[in-house]
């Protein structure tokens, strides 16, 4: 289409409605993604926005044809790193997921729980999670999430092999103890026995 | 579905307190006991079967959300943006 050839200009409505309507499909997978990486709906959502409305504003500097999916991603990533809302949510949820996790494991003949593993996942290091998320879930190759995240093949292929034993390790212990003892402590401890594990050699 | 039963096997080695059970797991991924061959490849393929049933889940939880529908919120917001003179 020659519409594309003239996309340098900032106003363009023909080229604009192309964006939008493949932006508008990305925004359900945009919720998704922003739902592992806040845990919380509301945040999530007002963090997909942001990204959505960041992407729209760059849409010049977008090329047609290219991954707009992987694009929007990083856009999403990045906001959300950008507002520190890491920080906030780690400490929102190890109480959280503690509580909820105990809760869960009750049943030793219950399958996996969405729920469990929603929290289970919370518990990853964050890098590890959003690999596994992307590749497993997202339906994303290990390159392009490395273009995501902005890092190494390699670095994410081992994030997610690591995150995959590490989300077996949590499942697998129930989470952590169930009587006495802080739930933190524990929930620490598997985390540590996991990346030693998967580090060692 | 069959994959998400057999999730219920994760249970069985769990909640051993704080001596928590990653080393078995990781045994029968990394190195199987020499002693214990047989053993070792069945686990192998529990381990496996139990990824599967953990990435199908993970799926599940992504596409939960994928398919809900789009809240009229972020179509309203695009379609502000929209406008060329900037009515937002």
């Amino acid at each position: 289409m020659s519409e594309a050839q003239v996309g340098r200009s900032p106003i363009d409505p023909v080229r604009d409605e192309v964006f939008r309507k493949e932006l508008v499909t990305l925004i359900p997978h945009l919720r998704a993604f922003a739902r592992t990486l806040t845990g919380d709906p509301t945040a999530a959502d007002d963090l997909a926005q942001d990204a959505m409305m960041k992407a729209w504003d760059a849409r010049v500097s977008f090329q047609l044809g290219t991954n707009m999916k992987a694009w929007t991603f990083m856009i999403l990533r990045n906001q959300f790193y950008s507002e520190k809302r890491r920080s906030w949510r780690q400490s929102q949820l190890d109480q959280e997921a503690a509580e909820r996790t105990l809760v869960a494991v009750d049943d030793p003949e219950a399958p996996v729980a969405l729920d469990e593993l929603r929290m289970s996942l919370a518990m990853l290091p964050p890098e590890q999670r959003e690999a596994l998320i992307l590749v497993g879930a997202g339906g994303f190759a290990y390159e392009e999430a490395a273009d995501i995240c902005g890092c190494a093949v390699g670095t994410v292929k081992s994030r997610v092999s690591r995150a995959r034993r590490a989300l077996q390790a949590i499942l697998e212990s129930g989470g952590y103890e169930r009587d006495g003892g802080a739930a933190g402590d524990a929930m620490h401890a598997i985390l540590a026995d996991a990346e030693r594990l998967s580090t060692q050699r | 579905m069959r994959n998400l039963a057999l999730t219920s096997s994760i249970y069985k080695f769990g909640r051993r307190g704080r001596t928590l059970r990653t080393t078995g797991v990781e045994d029968m991924i990394e190195h199987v006991p020499m002693e214990d061959q047989r053993k070792g490849a069945a686990s192998l393929d529990e381990a496996r079967l139990r990824q599967q049933a953990i990435g199908v889940k993970l799926r599940q939880m992504f596409d939960e959300v994928v398919n809900e529908p789009i809240p009229d919120e972020f179509l309203d917001i695009l379609r502000k943006a929209e406008k060329p003179s900037g009515e937002r």
